[in-house]
């Protein structure tokens, strides 16, 4: 591959895009293709075969267009009208509507503050773009970050680059990508990894799920990059096998771009080499820590070991590693094209960039969303999240997963960055957002992910293997209400033995759903142990 | 080690003390060297360390978390602080949730008087535990012929795991299950009695620190455990080489 080559696919894409009318863009991410979206796919087709306009119109599936909720949605290109809940049945509704006009009962305001407030990077491609098509993702300049890095930069102009940027993991932890990069590329030693974490575990959170189905081309360009930087040449993605489309979707990328010469051997016509496999995960929501996913891939059980040495040292197989989510390898072929000023230019004084949220639970508009660092959870909520179903009253939004915190309504003009969520005693995790109305009980909430925690503990070290078991019984008992004053005092005792004593960064941060309810909900906690005396 | 395999003296400060360390030393090797007493379960020399207990933990000063000392290895100028009232508490409470995982019952045991984790709660002052039992219902397996597995007593240090997989060779244990399910296993979770990996050894009743493995016609309080022999045996192995 050449560079003139790459113009060439782009050019010729650009060339069959004129040549058609319009183009339908039907999502075929999981969302709405669990509501047979393929299905949908295949009826405009025929209909616009029926009607003769197959030549015209261009029909296509495309990743997530970030409404789930209102799924299958349909788009008509260049115009962007949308339309919601397309089944084979009111699909004529599309291919009769295909000029301007008529408002039918499905059309979806296409410049409503869902669409219209958010800023996208990650998800640029998605809803656009044909994810098993390496064509459409060159079309979108894609892998012209790769080139650009082979040939006009050195690895350390890379990692400068990155650190100008502001980048910050996007698994959780956000410790600076610049930093980890430079840490793994000055490691001694000529064999060197990188690893792609897509083990997402976070009860609701579907972020690097829709990346992956939408845009994988996106992952493996990143991924090349960061080998480029730190001078290794194999890669592995760790991807959960409960993501069979976007596993099947990597594969096809991954053939692709081999077939292309954009991986394998002498990529761009330089020294410089890069292969990519697939593992999978067998779905242990602990195979997300770094050291417990390098065991898992070596074979072993998934269970993490202590740091440091930190896997930039000593990581897969004992060789310096790069583990960094899908999200942030997403950021950064946009960042290599755009410049690492572009991108410091958006989000907060130290988060830089935007952030992929999954909208779930009592929310209207339930789904994807890009927003910049910044934003305030009331807008993300109300303006973008279109506030709570049924007129009932908002009460908490939960972040960051199981790791993360409840936070109440006074705190919701907050700005939306890693340290803002942190001091509220929750975190910015991989970017779940799970909104509760009145009706929930932050009990039950805090009991609900505690026994995710238990469930999903590895039970290598005592603390989080008994103590998350002991907090869940505390927490059945005041769910029952057979709490006493004493169970109180040992759940916070618990809670704090746990958090500081545990090995890895589950364990450690396991109790946080307790904590965090415990420090704004404490009334509720207490409800139940008066309703135990009361009733004596 | 530094990258090119040479070994450095450092001197750190323990409890306020400044002692010397070689760079390959880790610091609890560190602090029993020097008669600093740190409580240990999953812990023996001449094991690879897994720091899973989380009973040696240990303050290093500016580091955020508390540390394990088993698995930490030494740095110039290292400031230690082996005990105090938080790591005393943590330490006890740790204890304590082992006691409340199975069904711990020192009278009935054939460990009784020589059980590592007795020995350390009578050390730290353990007298009741607060969180509740969680009583489990385990089987005993007693299908081999020499030695007996009883669950009720494991607290999965995994000791058995290493023992058998780094000194033997032989990799009959692992664990199965994960969290508060997790157990040792043999084989692929088939009999003890019937494992054809199994070389009937010993080794892992004798590092055992609890009554959970032990050599079958023994009552209560009759089986001593003889872990001595492993730093013997891996310093032996050394020299041959």
């Amino acid at each position: 591959m050449t560079l003139e080559e790459l113009q060439e696919i782009k050019a010729g894409e650009e060339l069959a895009r004129s040549q058609k009318k319009k183009s339908i863009h039907v999502c075929v991410a999981a969302g709405c293709m669990s509501q047979n979206a393929e299905a949908v796919l295949n009826t405009i087709e025929g209909q616009l075969k029926e009607k003769g306009l197959a030549k015209d119109i261009d029909v296509k599936g495309v990743g997530c267009m970030g409404l789930c909720a209102a799924g299958p949605l349909v788009s008509i290109e260049p115009e962007n009208r949308m339309f919601q809940e397309i089944n084979q049945a009111n699909a004529f509704l599309v291919t009769d509507n295909l000029e301007k006009g008529k408002k039918t009962t499905n059309d979806l305001a296409s410049d409503s503050p869902f669409f219209k407030r958010q800023y996208k990077i990650v998800t640029e491609n998605c809803g656009v773009i044909n994810p098993e098509r390496i064509e459409e993702y060159i079309a979108f300049d894609g892998y012209l970050g790769l080139y650009t890095v082979l040939h006009d930069l050195d690895q350390n102009e890379v990692v400068q680059n990155l650190i100008k940027s502001g980048l910050r993991g996007r698994g959780g932890g956000g410790y600076p990508t610049g930093l980890k990069w430079s840490t793994v590329a000055k490691a001694v030693g000529a064999k060197k990894y990188v690893i792609c974490n897509a083990d997402e575990g976070d009860p609701g959170a579907f972020m690097d799920r829709s990346v992956l189905e939408s845009d994988p081309h996106r992952i493996l360009e990143g991924m090349a990059i960061a080998a480029y930087a730190i001078g290794a040449d194999e890669g592995f993605i760790y991807v959960r096998a409960e993501y069979p489309l976007a596993i099947s979707r990597l594969k096809v990328a991954i053939k692709q771009a081999e077939r292309k010469g954009l991986l394998g051997n002498n990529i761009f016509g330089t020294t410089f080499n890069f292969t990519i496999s697939i593992r999978l995960g067998a779905g242990a929501f602990v195979c997300g820590e770094e050291t417990a996913l390098i065991a898992s891939i070596e074979g072993g059980r998934g269970t993490p070991r202590p740091r440091p040495p930190y896997p930039a040292e000593s990581g897969l197989w004992g060789k310096p590693t790069l583990i960094n989510n899908v999200e942030t390898f997403a950021n950064i072929a946009p960042i290599i094209r755009k410049g690492a000023e572009w991108y410091a230019s958006i989000g907060t004084e130290t988060s830089k960039g935007t952030k992929v949220f999954a909208l779930a639970g009592q929310v209207v508009n339930t789904g994807l969303i890009e927003v910049p660092m910044g934003m305030s959870l009331r807008e993300i909520i109300f303006d973008i999240g279109g506030g709570i179903p049924g007129g009932r009253k908002f009460k908490a939004v939960q972040t960051g997963g199981p790791s993360g915190g409840c936070i109440p309504e006074e705190f919701l003009d907050i700005k939306v960055d890693y340290e803002s969520l942190t001091k509220l005693g929750s975190i910015m995790g991989s970017g779940g957002m799970i909104v509760m109305d009145e009706n929930s009980n932050m009990v039950d909430v805090a009991r609900y992910f505690m026994e995710f925690c238990m469930s999903e503990s590895c039970g290598k070290c005592v603390p989080c293997r008994v103590g998350t078991a002991q907090i869940y019984d505390i927490l059945t008992k005041f769910a029952e209400r057979r709490a006493t004053e004493a169970d109180l005092t040992l759940l916070e005792e618990l809670c704090d033995v746990v958090r500081n004593t545990s090995l890895c960064g589950l364990g450690q941060s396991s109790p946080n759903p307790v904590l965090s309810t415990l420090k704004y909900f404490k009334h509720e906690y207490m409800e139940r142990i008066q309703a135990e005396v009361n009733q004596e | 080690m530094t990258a090119n395999g040479q070994i450095k003296i450092f001197t750190l400060k323990i409890d306020g003390k400044d002692v010397s360390a070689r760079s390959d030393q880790t610091v609890l090797q560190v602090c029993r060297e020097n008669e600093y007493f740190i409580p240990t379960l999953c812990h023996l020399e001449g094991l690879s360390n897994i720091g899973a207990c989380r009973l040696c933990m240990v303050e290093v000063a500016g580091q955020r978390k508390l540390l394990p000392a088993c698995t930490t290895m030494v740095s110039e100028g290292m400031e230690v602080t082996t005990t105090n009232d938080k790591l005393a508490h943590y330490r006890k409470m740790t204890l304590e949730l082992i006691f409340s995982e199975r069904n711990h019952t020192c009278s009935v045991c054939v460990s009784n008087n020589h059980c590592e984790l007795q020995y350390l709660s009578q050390k730290l002052g353990i007298n009741h535990i607060r969180v509740p039992y969680r009583f489990p219902k385990f089987a005993v397996d007693a299908s081999h012929p020499y030695f007996i597995l009883d669950h009720n007593r494991c607290i999965l240090c995994t000791r058995c795991v290493r023992v058998c997989d780094e000194i033997e060779g032989a990799h009959v244990w692992d664990v199965s299950g994960r969290g508060i399910q997790a157990k040792v296993i043999t084989e692929l979770n088939q009999p003890w009695g019937s494992a054809d990996t199994c070389t009937q050894c010993g080794k892992c009743v004798n590092v055992c620190p609890v009554g959970a493995l032990s050599e079958k016609g023994r009552s209560v309080a009759e089986n001593t455990k003889r872990s001595g022999f492993l730093p013997y045996l891996t310093a032996r192995r050394k020299e041959k080489i």
